[in-house]
């Protein structure tokens, strides 16, 4: 019996002993001192192929070479929701992170937690203003900076170069409009001998990111579909109405893109293997289909309706409020270390994302890049058009609310004015209580 | 220490019986480990669910708002959408793996080599993990050059979008379903039929009944209680099963292959809505309850545990 | 003639059974370039091991694998402990609310801990266990179905067997030792490898309560690893990464798929 009560006793401290959380060092010595190192808590998510988890340690390890007195703790947290959901919980838990990597759109989220830091002191002024301003976008709001951009990416347009030959088309010369698009679409658009189609002309993916490519095709079209405040949605209104119809039609009545619901991930490979002549898509693909393409391929702006356009999208570094104060300023410090032009630069080469300042294409490094391979620069150039990524408060939930709606219109469950009239009420109910 | 256990269960000679209440905690000593973790992480949870369900809290702020959540989970969409695929799935699923199953353990219940390979080949998808499942069927349904769309193409078929087209996807997800759940329910029957007597088959052969008509009025009747049993597991299952969302469609496309706990899933784990949450979550355990329940007091007089 | 007709039909069924496995096999080895353009998904022009190297390095794996490993074993262990005193319990004691309790542990097979994700998570943030091994293994330490099943076993040793040892002046733990668990060694069987299988796949719990690469298993590693949505569907390293997730549970499969069935047949489930 009493051997029995023991062993419970020994069970049950097992199981308080055992307890995980994370303690962020109090101590109160001042920045710099060397006798107690500042350690960073520092989570990133990794969207991309390759060794991203690697090149984050390595940035790390230097990052304490030059700095003795920090070290940084990169933790790996998956994909972004997955990385949002751990720190969303480390913060309500009382032990936030130092920093993270999330994506520029939870801005509003982290803002209503009040979890996060304002940075617009903690840099200079001619350093912030070396990034896009098109990145900028979604890490401010008014004149306050809340975080840098670090892994961004836009949407742009890849095109088959062969395929464009065969159809009879200048490979050199993307479509630029609309009107352009469904016309080389359509030529490029190849059946069998029963009528079954080999080759489809475009293929803009509508799963995961679906409020993204619309947003893509509201910017070519009229202004963005949300205020800067993450208060509004203007999801309703003719000019969107009328990008949603377009790239409907483009399935439905054009049959010049397969019908419904295309994968997300699998548009890539459906354009490698030539299943589609063209595609929409992330430019964080550009070096796997650099890679991978057996065939001559061409990276051109989103055609234009009545300008170009295209929403930035990826993930900023945000610090976090609850934590010491030299732990602040030397998260600020691994900041400007991770983004220096030189970095940037090289993080972009790695990953295909873009990069995110000026200065990083003055840098010998990119400039010879960009030489080599041309279609680099084309995300940059068309930065000039872009504008920020569907960010609100409650942003899961209206994010959802708007992919589902586009869907229902895609696959013609509801007529596109229906669905985006519903998308607006549903969101307009989730947001009446930030008004 | 030895003395002690002595006079608890008695040692025979010239020792008194143990008393009643020492009986009682000695048998409640040897419940207890498991009861701590059952009070833990079953019990505890699921009143906690009912307590949070009456409490509206996004982001921070927590404030009691009675039934009014239940009200409006009643005009939520998606819920009813949800719903609606859930039923889906346990009337697509369930019948069909639970007939395969019997149909199969008939077949391979010899003790031939063969059979052990076929019994290996219907049973491996009970072992790999919902997940893998998943990557693998999700270029298996990739549209054209997937491994469905090429097999179709053979015979000259046309595959459709089977994973983008709303009135495809549940079709899809519970084919893949019955491929990983009828193994697994015929060995069950496997152990059914080796229990079954071996006399009234003899009986059924002299009188010249036909196979179907053996089956129909011996074999299945005979089986009823493993066909009870194994009902109880896979209409369970069809509510826990939400893995292969994940990776599949998220739910989509616009929640046509949405089910309860992934919707539960993303409502506390994307929206941070810990209210609704709470309430689905009660939903779904009325649900499994109400199923048992039924099991137990109408159908299930004969299982044994 | 039926018979054949039926055993051509099971025949033919089950090969098309075996086809995922044999197709996932086949792409893990088929270099990326040749993935979506072979016109023979059963055919590979230039084997390669590259899918696997390349996996293998963009994903901690031997991390994983460890997780998981102390995951599965640690709830096995604890298990074996909780549902043995259980099950004797349940199997040769009368006490007050037998019933009672008895129902009480049924309610976990009505209501597994799989769908209590949220309400658990909560309960782990309150004990500051979010993001540990531990977290994701405690709510199966009690296990209903392990208890049923081994009380069912335990009553089938003959009650003299219990009553010779006692006259012997054995101790109730010794009698369960030398007596009990020997004699349901194909239950402990059938029921390590339920759990086991169980958990190794167990995905939902431990993608909401663990967090970083120490405590993650790998089932949760290789879907974050399928995820990677910036480029596109890598068919080559994602299933190669699900061959590697799944080839240990397979192998152990195959190794005990007489002890799985049988004992399976022999654990008293009528």
């Amino acid at each position: 019996m009493r051997r029995l009560w023991a062993l419970f006793l020994v069970f049950t401290l097992a199981l308080t002993a055992c307890s995980s959380g994370t303690t962020n060092s109090n101590s109160t010595a001042p920045a710099g001192s060397g006798d107690k190192p500042i350690e960073l808590e520092f989570y990133f998510p990794v969207a991309v192929g390759g060794p991203i988890t690697k090149i984050i340690d390595g940035l790390a390890a230097d990052f304490t070479k030059e700095n003795p007195n920090i070290k940084v703790t990169p933790i790996f947290g998956g994909s972004y929701q997955d990385t949002m959901t751990k720190v969303a919980t480390a913060v309500q838990g009382g032990n936030a992170p130092d920093m993270a990597v999330l994506l520029s759109t939870e801005l509003y989220t982290l803002l209503s937690m009040n979890a996060i830091e304002n940075l617009t002191p903690q840099f200079e002024k001619s350093y912030i203003d070396d990034f896009f301003e098109g990145f900028m976008a979604n890490s401010k709001v008014g004149d306050d900076v809340w975080s840098v951009p670090f892994q961004r990416s836009t949407i742009v347009l890849y095109y088959n170069k062969d395929a464009f030959k065969a159809a009879g088309l200048d490979p050199e010369k993307a479509p630029s409009n609309w009107q352009e698009l469904r016309e080389y679409a359509q030529k490029l658009t190849v059946k069998d001998g029963q009528g079954n189609v080999t080759q489809w002309g475009l293929e803009i993916p509508s799963t995961g990111f679906q409020y993204w490519m619309f947003q893509a095709l509201a910017l070519q079209t009229g202004d963005n579909i949300m205020s800067g405040d993450g208060k509004q949605v203007f999801f309703d209104n003719p000019a969107n109405v009328e990008a949603l119809q377009f790239w409907h039609d483009l399935g439905k009545k054009d049959k010049v893109m397969p019908e419904g619901i295309i994968e997300w991930a699998t548009v890539p490979s459906d354009f490698l293997s030539g299943k589609t002549a063209m595609m929409f898509h992330t430019t964080g693909n550009l070096t796997k289909v650099k890679n991978d393409a057996s065939f001559d391929f061409g990276v051109a702006f989103l055609p234009a309706n009545k300008q170009f356009g295209s929403p930035t999208g990826g993930g900023n570094l945000y610090v976090f409020k609850d934590i010491p104060e030299e732990n602040k300023k030397a998260s600020a410090k691994f900041i400007e270390f991770l983004t220096s032009p030189e970095r940037v630069a090289q993080w972009s080469i790695d990953t295909g994302y873009v990069a995110t300042r000026k200065s990083a294409y003055e840098t010998d490094t990119l400039k010879k890049y960009v030489t080599d391979f041309p279609h680099a620069k084309v995300a940059m150039d068309q930065l000039q058009y872009a504008n920020s990524e569907l960010s609100t408060y409650q942003n899961g939930q209206v994010q959802k609310i708007l992919n589902d709606n586009i869907q229902a219109a895609l696959n013609g469950t509801t007529s596109v004015n229906e669905a985006l009239q519903k998308a607006q009420t549903q969101a307009d109910q989730v947001l009446k209580n930030f008004k | 220490m030895e003395k002690k256990v002595n006079w608890l269960t008695g040692t025979g000679r010239g020792s008194l019986p143990p008393t009643r209440w020492k009986k009682n905690a000695f048998a409640y000593s040897l419940l207890l480990p498991s009861m701590i973790f059952l009070i833990l992480f079953t019990y505890y949870p699921t009143l906690k669910s009912i307590y949070l369900s009456f409490f509206n809290s996004t982001m921070g702020q927590t404030e009691f708002v009675g039934l009014q959540q239940y009200k409006q989970l009643l005009e939520d969409d998606i819920f009813l959408k949800v719903m609606k695929n859930n039923l889906l799935l346990a009337i697509g699923t369930v019948p069909t793996s639970i007939f395969l199953a019997i149909y199969l353990a008939i077949w391979l219940n010899g003790k031939l080599k063969a059979n052990a390979f076929l019994r290996a080949a219907f049973f491996y998808p009970t072992v790999i993990p919902m997940i893998a499942i998943a990557n693998i069927w999700l270029f298996i349904y990739t549209p054209s050059y997937g491994l469905l769309d090429q097999f179709l193409e053979v015979f000259g078929v046309k595959g459709v979008n089977w994973l983008g087209d709303p009135s495809w996807v549940m079709y899809s997800m519970i084919f893949m379903l019955i491929w990983k759940e009828a193994g697994f329910f015929m060995i069950f029957y496997l152990a059914g039929l080796q229990n079954l007597p071996q006399d009234v088959y003899e009986a059924a052969r002299i009188e010249g009944a036909k196979p179907f008509q053996i089956f129909r009025h011996i074999t299945f009747p005979l089986l009823m209680p493993t066909t009870m049993f194994v009902l109880i597991i896979a209409v369970t299952n069809s509510f826990k099963l939400v893995d292969h969302l994940y990776i599949m469609t998220k739910g989509g496309p616009d929640n046509a292959s949405n089910l309860l706990l992934y919707y539960i899933y993303e409502t506390a784990f994307s929206f941070w809505d810990m209210g609704k949450a709470s309430v689905l979550t009660v939903v779904l355990l009325v649900i499994l309850l109400a199923i048992s329940i039924f099991n137990y007091a109408y159908l299930d007089k004969r299982i044994h545990y | 003639m039926y018979r054949i007709v039926n055993y051509s039909v099971v025949t033919l069924l089950g090969i098309a059974f075996l086809i995922p496995l044999i197709w996932t096999i086949f792409t893990s080895f088929t270099p990326t370039s040749e993935v979506t353009s072979s016109s023979n998904p059963f055919w590979i022009d230039n084997p390669t091991v590259s899918n696997y190297i390349e996996a293998w390095n963009t994903a901690p794996f031997i991390q994983y694998y460890y997780n998981t490993f102390i995951i599965v074993f640690g709830i096995l262990a604890v298990q074996l402990f909780t549902i043995t005193l259980a099950a004797y319990a349940f199997a040769r004691l009368d006490f007050w609310g037998k019933n009672v309790i008895f129902i009480l542990f049924l309610t976990q097979l009505m209501i597994p801990p799989d769908i209590l994700i949220f309400p658990n998570y909560t309960i782990m943030k309150e004990l500051g266990l979010v993001d540990s091994k531990l977290a994701v293994m405690l709510p199966y330490w009690a296990s209903a179905f392990g208890a049923f099943l081994l009380r069912q076993t335990f009553k089938q040793v003959p009650i003299d067997l219990e009553e010779a040892a006692k006259i012997d002046g054995c101790s109730w733990w010794k009698i369960l030792w030398h007596v009990y668990i020997p004699a349901a060694k194909p239950t402990y069987v059938a029921f390590a490898l339920i759990s086991i299988s169980t958990h190794w796949s167990n995905f939902m719990w431990p993608l909401v309560v663990t967090n970083t690469v120490g405590s993650r298993p790998l089932t949760v590693g290789m879907a974050i690893f399928a995820q990677s949505f910036e480029t596109g569907a890598q068919w080559g390293t994602v299933t190669a990464a699900t061959i590697m997730v799944i080839f240990p549970l397979l192998l152990a499969f195959f190794v005990f798929q007489r002890q799985f069935v049988e004992s399976f047949m022999h654990s008293g489930i009528k």
